[in-house]
């Protein structure tokens, strides 16, 4: 076996590296919409935090090229974040001149490229070491924590976007718990409603195909056309039915958009409930029956227990799906994270964008890393530890 | 009874190519949704232009996809691309979390308002379940079959083009089918930054609150979508039979 | 000939294939045999080197195997393995032209050939050419597996397991039909498997492997008289013993002249069956016929005991 002591992906990241250290580190711009100016690593920080900053990344390029056991990528690539983080506050400090509320610093394509490389490091040390999903856990309450002290620290208070959440923190928060009402109420409903309806579909075959089908079909209708659609039978209920207009039924606003949203998760729902049903081995549904357990016991006992995973992917699916879809909500007054996005396009306010956008993924990323550790504790043998 | 759902779909084709080339022929059945003086069909465009408009936008980006998508696949499923497999792994399953909106929007202040962002967006979002299928099904070929090619004395090149990849095909076609169906209906976001989609339709729909507007254009996209669909899981098929 | 010399393979620091040495004649069958993990398969897989080996040498006909690209030896060399690994998307007479086409035969030959190969395998060309394996038994398929692995005319074919996924009376008709072909074609066989009787019934020697050492190669006659190790009499199985030595040879080496009363044995019957038929009956002798019904003398209980008798 020929080996070469560099490591393939180490000088894909070197490489990676040699050009995002070279492009703009930071923009600085005179107000919130107009172009900026850019400015690399060694301009945009004192001298010293730019040599130290340097230093840290050339540490752990070197790193990256010359070691391949997981532990040392992992601790380099963390430290190189944790760095980036530290240094772009301080960078937003540094390039903002005093006593300017209008000027906006905000991070530029080399920060991103800097942070995706070394998250790129990080995430082939995680999955080299294939950690189980306790420690997967762990990971990314660490991550959190380091990400929420930086955030209370004040670090990054002069950095533009932090400057659009300062100047809207209570929206801010009130635009988050709805966007999570939309995302986790509708979920909620879909997994209540869809569970059932997948038992009957894998018990009665005849309902299966048309079920599915329906469900298949609402999935092909676009979000924001399902959403406007929701709107006219909404209205009326809101207006006609006695009741519904006090339980907070609107046309508009966040009742299409919870509807919708549960209509779109119903599909994986459904179709995940069967699957893992139908894939309860034919020997463990014989044996419950053998040893005399009801359909009802033979249900919960051991045909729900040997499809929870796969349920919970379902689960998984419809609640990532959800917290992407549940931006567009916004287009609707729906309100959530989408609402700072589409404002942000409006007015071509980049920061604006971002306030929405960053949350949403981050969002994302924590639910599903949290569900892929829940389906791994609840499958028997861990299916995917390599995923 | 088997005849059924052709003739349905046929019927689909039918009335989604009736009503893009003579759109006013459905105005009655729309007549209902919309406000009595407001217009009934999507009068600031062609439903046809914007229709062949939607579909380029999906085609190229979703063509792009594909052979990005393939052709990493293919190399990291070689001896020498081996080492950025785990890698792979990790990042399609991180990457599939990104919401669709978020990387429309992300992608704005990089590359303008316009096509371009839409493009990019569709283009990056379908790379994901086509990078992914790709590789499972080459990393998943029975390895009889794959053993066997070795020892009849194919080289490396003969047996991804000979073997792996024509039973890989079904397989790498659902990625693709998915990926489309995600896009289509994905493009309709791209006309809140100005793409030239269906979109255009039901935002416009929605800001004149009116109905009929909003119900063409996502039954446009939605037709659209199950006969691509269908049309694509008949194609699957076709590959598959014969394996 | 196959001469494998001092040849060693290590994974991870663990010698898998540990310091072999075997020459196999040429238009032989030899059949390694041992437990799993014993090497056996990575010993099989330098041959057409599936598998590189660290240290020493395979050489084929007095020519280093590693003068010529891998692919291109393993082209000359017929490889067929347990489950068969045709292609699933293409037909059956598609997968025998494999080799052909990949050393450019023409058209006309590869069909000539394929046809063939199909016809003395016992299946109809014009049926089974244009089937896909997934139409095929389970017997057929490993049928047309041997059928490609024998399509270039390969001098050497090598055999990992190949009857492992068949049931027993399926697997008794293709040894037998392996044997037939091997007959017919002159070519050297190397066969892997873990089945002692499945060894006894095809090889002309056998070599016997366990943690990647050779314990002992030679014809199974000496394996049961003189196994060289207690593992080797273990696999040969002691209680076994006489039977083995009956079930390598045919009644028609013990005919002697004479008569004797009650129903024939056919003369290509295994001493074995003959003494199963004898005991059966509750006979002393046997009379012996050839296949045509020609009277061949008679067979003893006496002389099928001797035979089946130990060293002193």
């Amino acid at each position: 076996m020929v080996s070469s002591n560099i490591d393939k992906l180490g000088a894909l990241i070197v490489a990676m590296v040699a050009y995002a250290a070279s492009s703009p580190f930071a923009t600085l711009r005179s107000n919130r919409i107009v172009q900026g100016e850019g400015f690399g690593i060694p301009s945009a920080l004192p001298a010293w935090m730019a040599g130290l900053l340097l230093t840290v990344i050339a540490l752990a390029s070197l790193v990256a090229l010359l070691r391949r056991e997981a532990i040392p990528r992992l601790v380099s690539a963390a430290a190189v974040m944790v760095a980036l983080f530290a240094f772009i506050g301080e960078a937003a400090a540094f390039l903002t001149p005093a006593d300017n509320t209008y000027a906006r610093v905000a991070p530029a394509t080399g920060f991103w490229l800097l942070l995706f490389t070394f998250a790129l490091l990080a995430a082939d040390g995680i999955s080299r070491m294939r950690p189980g999903p306790v420690m997967r856990l762990l990971y990314l309450v660490t991550a959190m924590a380091i990400i929420a002290a930086i955030l209370l620290s004040g670090l990054w208070a002069d950095l533009s976007v932090m400057k659009e959440y300062a100047v809207r923190a209570d929206v801010f928060w009130s635009e988050a718990s709805r966007h999570l009402v939309l995302a986790l109420g509708s979920l909620a409903a879909a997994v209540a409603v869809g569970v059932p309806l997948g038992i009957v579909c894998e018990r009665v075959p005849a309902t299966r195909a048309a079920v599915l089908n329906t469900l298949n079909i609402v999935q092909t209708i676009p979000s924001i056309a399902l959403f406007g659609i929701l709107i006219a039978p909404l209205g009326w209920v809101a207006a006609h039915v006695p009741g519904a207009y006090a339980l907070g039924i609107r046309g508009i606003g966040a009742t299409p958009a919870f509807v919708a949203l549960f209509l779109y998760s119903l599909l994986p729902m459904v179709a995940n409930t069967v699957a893992g049903l139908a894939g309860v081995p034919r020997e463990s549904r014989e044996a419950a029956r053998g040893i005399g357990m009801t359909s009802a016991q033979r249900l919960l006992r051991v045909e729900f227990p040997l499809a929870l995973p796969v349920i919970l992917t379902g689960i998984r699916i419809v609640l990532v799906q959800n917290i992407g879809l549940a931006t567009i909500a916004a287009l609707i007054g729906g309100g959530g994270f989408g609402t700072f996005v589409f404002q942000g396009l409006g007015q071509t306010a980049t920061d604006l964008v971002l306030l929405g956008a960053l949350p949403t993924v981050g969002l994302a990323f924590v639910s599903a890393v949290v569900l892929d550790a829940l389906i791994d504790m609840n499958s028997i043998s861990p299916a995917r530890k390599d995923a | 009874m088997r005849a059924l759902p052709y003739l349905l779909r046929g019927l689909l084709l039918a009335l989604l190519m009736t009503f893009l080339l003579v759109p006013q022929t459905m105005e009655p059945l729309l007549r209902p949704l919309a406000q009595s003086n407001a217009p009934v069909i999507y009068n600031q465009g062609s439903l046809l232009s914007l229709t062949v408009q939607h579909l380029l936008t999906v085609l190229a980006a979703t063509s792009a996809a594909t052979v990005v998508a393939v052709s990493l696949a293919i190399l990291v499923s070689r001896p020498a691309g081996a080492e950025f497999l785990p890698l792979s792994r990790s990042l399609v399953n991180i990457g599939q979390t990104f919401p669709p909106v978020a990387v429309l929007a992300l992608a704005v202040p990089v590359v303008g308002f316009g096509e371009k962002p839409t493009l990019i967006a569709l283009f990056l979002y379908g790379l994901l379940p086509i990078f992914e299928s790709t590789l499972t099904s080459l990393t998943t070929l029975p390895r009889a079959v794959v053993e066997a090619a070795r020892g009849t004395g194919m080289t490396g090149a003969q047996r991804l083009l000979q073997i792996e990849l024509p039973l890989a095909l079904p397989v790498i076609l659902s990625g693709i089918r998915l990926s489309v169906v995600i896009s289509l209906a994905t493009a309709t976001i791209g006309s809140t930054v100005a793409a030239r989609t269906l979109g255009e339709v039901i935002i416009a729909g929605l800001q004149s609150n009116n109905l009929a507007f909003v119900v063409q254009g996502g039954l446009i996209v939605g037709a659209l979508a199950v006969l691509i669909y269908d049309g694509l899981s008949a194609l699957e098929r076709l590959t598959v039979a014969r394996s | 000939m196959i001469e494998i010399d001092g040849i060693t393979k290590i994974y991870d620091g663990k010698s898998v294939v540990d310091d072999v040495t075997l020459t196999i004649e040429p238009h032989t069958v030899a059949v390694i045999v041992g437990t799993s993990g014993s090497g056996k398969t990575t010993l099989l897989r330098m041959v057409n080197r599936l598998v590189e080996p660290d240290a020493g040498m395979i050489r084929l006909d007095g020519e280093d195997n590693r003068t010529i690209p891998g692919y291109e030896l393993r082209r000359r060399i017929g490889y067929a393995i347990q489950g068969h690994g045709l292609f699933p998307h293409r037909t059956v007479a598609e997968n025998i032209a494999t080799v052909p086409r990949l050393i450019g035969w023409d058209k006309e030959k590869t069909a000539a050939k394929v046809r063939e190969l199909l016809t003395l395998f016992q299946l109809d060309a014009d049926l089974f050419g244009p089937r896909y394996p997934h139409e095929l038994s389970g017997g057929e398929q490993q049928r047309v597996g041997v059928a490609r692995a024998l399509a270039a005319e390969p001098n050497v074919l090598l055999m990992d397991e190949p009857f492992g996924a068949l049931d027993p009376i399926i697997r008794a008709k293709a040894q037998d039909d392996l044997l037939a072909i091997q007959k017919h074609f002159g070519t050297t066989i190397i066969l892997v498997t873990h089945d002692m009787n499945e060894a006894f019934h095809l090889a002309d020697k056998i070599a016997v492997m366990d943690a990647g050492r050779l314990l002992q190669f030679g014809p199974p006659d000496e394996l049961v008289r003189q196994p060289a190790t207690g593992f080797v009499e273990a696999m040969v199985g002691a209680s076994e013993r006489p039977f083995r030595l009956l079930s390598m040879r045919r009644v028609s080496d013990l005919a002697e002249p004479g008569s004797a009363d009650g129903s024939p044995i056919a003369a290509t019957v295994t001493q074995q069956d003959a003494l199963a038929e004898l005991m059966w009956t509750g006979r002393s002798a046997a009379p012996v016929v050839s296949s045509d019904g020609e009277a061949r003398g008679r067979v003893t209980l006496e002389a099928l005991l001797q035979r089946a008798r130990g060293p002193k």
